[in-house]
């Protein structure tokens, strides 16, 4: 426990923002969101120290970590959903297209960021609806038609088969699995630019599981994907970049392999080998 | 370990029974009340209590048309005043409130709750009857709003508080400001409860007499406006049971009978309204 607490300073100090990212694949293209030295605060209770970390357009980036290690409350940040709580703050810089998005108007930018929950969390309203709500609330119906919006999204989530006789029906009445598709389908239905999960399947039995897998790999030609999770075997398989955190922490991001294979940080392996965690 | 079980089961056994005793007495209560109402009041309830005026004494027959009619009138300017506010001002404690003020309105709130309701009917009559030197309808309905503004304002607060956290960010995550999430996600998640909240404060307040005594008071006959006083049954009921005569008292019975029949048959139906439509899993 000791070491694991005093150890990832050292690396982190060394590391400048943009060294985080230096791998190889980070360098070919410009990065569609990016972190620059995040702090974020609960309270007094530092959560996040110096985070920085970029996010490539059409790729998916899962987060890894222990319990409590940070890796949610950073990606709660990218949307900002997370000023919602009392008492927090946030220090540093988070760009989508190289704009500061918290500059921007919070409204704006979580049409532009969708975000899908631990726990499917669809609105007490029919199918149908769940996925309007978005369009609706942004003004979007006026171009498309609701029930246009209602397919695609629907179709993009991979739900349409199993829902279209029942579009009208109570969103409660669909499986658990189905409910986190419906929330995903929610997301997409106001096209969002980068979709962020926050452990989707952790209530989830392994064949639903698998859908949203299937699904997220499909869907990163569409949006960056940005998706924490408990389940390292998950983020091998979707995954094209993994990042790790400890304490608050990003202790090492590069392609998920290399993580899985050969990672630079003795942490990162610790954890991966399942010695802690 | 024999002797350990028998005891075990036979404190199983005991506790199980108490509890029951007790549902079936908290039962009893209601359909003992009731029964008494319909045998003593059942006798009085005829076509006449619902259509006619009061008699003066000694003279047989009559009802309670314009009670009927006047505690309606006022049971709905309480609730058309004291609703809204309530339901705002829980929103407000539920999502808006910062700290202290939060803290201020809710404690504020709780006494207000636990006000005898005859200092209410003091307090309504001070600002509203004196200034207006007669006793009105106008001021019985604000004084049972007074009632119904707390009443509706915590529970109001506590159904939103119980929607989860996870469903107001959803509706954030998809762009909706703080307000927009609140009307239409938050308050149709807890559309159930809140009106819930709702009828059982209506409810109470309908059976109200003390803060009405101070301010509608009574009337034999007709009112013919809000700034008028105006009979109303639970003021009836209270009017007629202390005087000498045997067949008020069998009026008021009857007036007791009608008024919990509303006041039941009102919270029947709303229930029946709001048990339709989608509700919240769990």
């Amino acid at each position: 426990m000791s070491t694991s607490r005093t150890a990832p300073s050292q690396p982190h100090t060394q590391m400048s923002p943009t060294s985080t990212e230096s791998s190889s694949t980070a360098q070919a293209t410009t990065p569609k969101m990016r972190a620059s030295n995040v702090n974020f605060y609960y309270g007094s209770f530092k959560a996040l120290h110096d985070v920085s970390l970029s996010f490539e357009a059409n790729k998916v980036t899962a987060l890894i970590g222990p319990s409590g290690c940070g890796k949610s409350t950073f990606l709660r940040n990218l949307n900002r959903i997370n000023e919602t709580l009392r008492d927090t703050r946030i220090e540093g810089e988070i760009t989508l297209d190289g704009e500061n998005i918290l500059d921007k108007d919070v409204t704006e930018i979580r049409r532009r960021i969708g975000m899908v929950f631990q726990r499917p969390n669809p609105f007490p309203k029919s199918i149908f609806e769940n996925i309007v709500y978005g369009p609706k609330i942004n003004g979007m119906l006026k171009k498309t038609s609701a029930a246009e919006i209602v397919e695609k999204s629907l179709r993009r989530a991979a739900l349409w088969d199993e829902v279209k006789d029942k579009l009208h029906e109570s969103a409660y009445a669909i499986s658990g699995g189905q409910q986190q598709r419906l929330c995903i389908a929610r997301a997409l239905a106001v096209d969002p630019e980068v979709l962020l999960l926050d452990e989707p399947c952790s209530a989830l039995d392994p064949i639903a599981t698998a859908k949203i897998e299937d699904l997220l790999v499909g869907l990163k030609q569409q949006c960056t994907i940005v998706i924490v999770t408990h389940n390292m075997q998950q983020a091998a398989r979707v995954a094209d970049t993994t990042g790790f955190f400890l304490l608050g922490k990003l202790i090492e991001h590069d392609k998920t392999d290399v993580i899985f294979k050969n990672p630079a940080k003795r942490e990162t392996e610790d954890y991966i080998t399942g010695r802690f965690g | 370990m024999t002797s350990r079980n028998t005891r075990r089961n036979a404190v199983n056994n005991v506790m199980l029974a108490l509890c029951g005793l007790c549902a079936f007495l908290t039962v009893s209560t209601l359909f003992f009340t009731l029964g008494y109402l319909v045998y003593n009041g059942g006798k009085s309830v005829s076509i006449d209590f619902f259509t006619k005026l009061p008699l003066s004494p000694g003279e047989l027959g009559g009802g309670m048309a314009n009670a009927i009619l006047g505690s309606a009138e006022v049971v709905v300017l309480a609730t058309l005043i004291g609703l809204p506010i309530g339901f705002f001002a829980g929103i407000h404690l539920a999502e808006f409130g910062g700290k202290t003020f939060s803290l201020i309105v809710r404690y504020t709130a709780d006494l207000l709750n636990g006000v005898p309701s005859i200092v209410i009917g003091i307090v309504a009559w001070t600002i509203i009857v004196v200034p207006m030197h007669h006793f009105s309808a106008l001021a019985g309905g604000i004084a049972l709003s007074l009632m119904l503004i707390p009443i509706t304002a915590r529970s109001t607060e506590q159904f939103l508080l119980e929607v989860p956290r996870a469903m107001r960010e959803g509706a954030l995550a998809l762009g909706a400001n703080k307000w927009r999430a609140i009307a239409t996600v938050i308050v149709p998640a807890a559309r159930k409860g809140i009106m819930t909240g709702m009828i059982l404060g209506i409810a109470r307040i309908s059976g109200e007499t003390a803060p009405l005594l101070f301010t509608s008071f009574n009337n034999q006959y007709w009112s013919t406006g809000l700034s008028e006083p105006t009979a109303t049954l639970p003021a009836m009921i209270y009017f007629r049971a202390i005087s000498p005569y045997d067949d008020w008292h069998q009026q008021a019975w009857a007036a007791g009978l009608v008024l919990l029949a509303l006041v039941l048959l009102a919270n029947i139906a709303a229930r029946m309204v709001i048990s339709r439509g989608v509700s919240l899993p769990k």
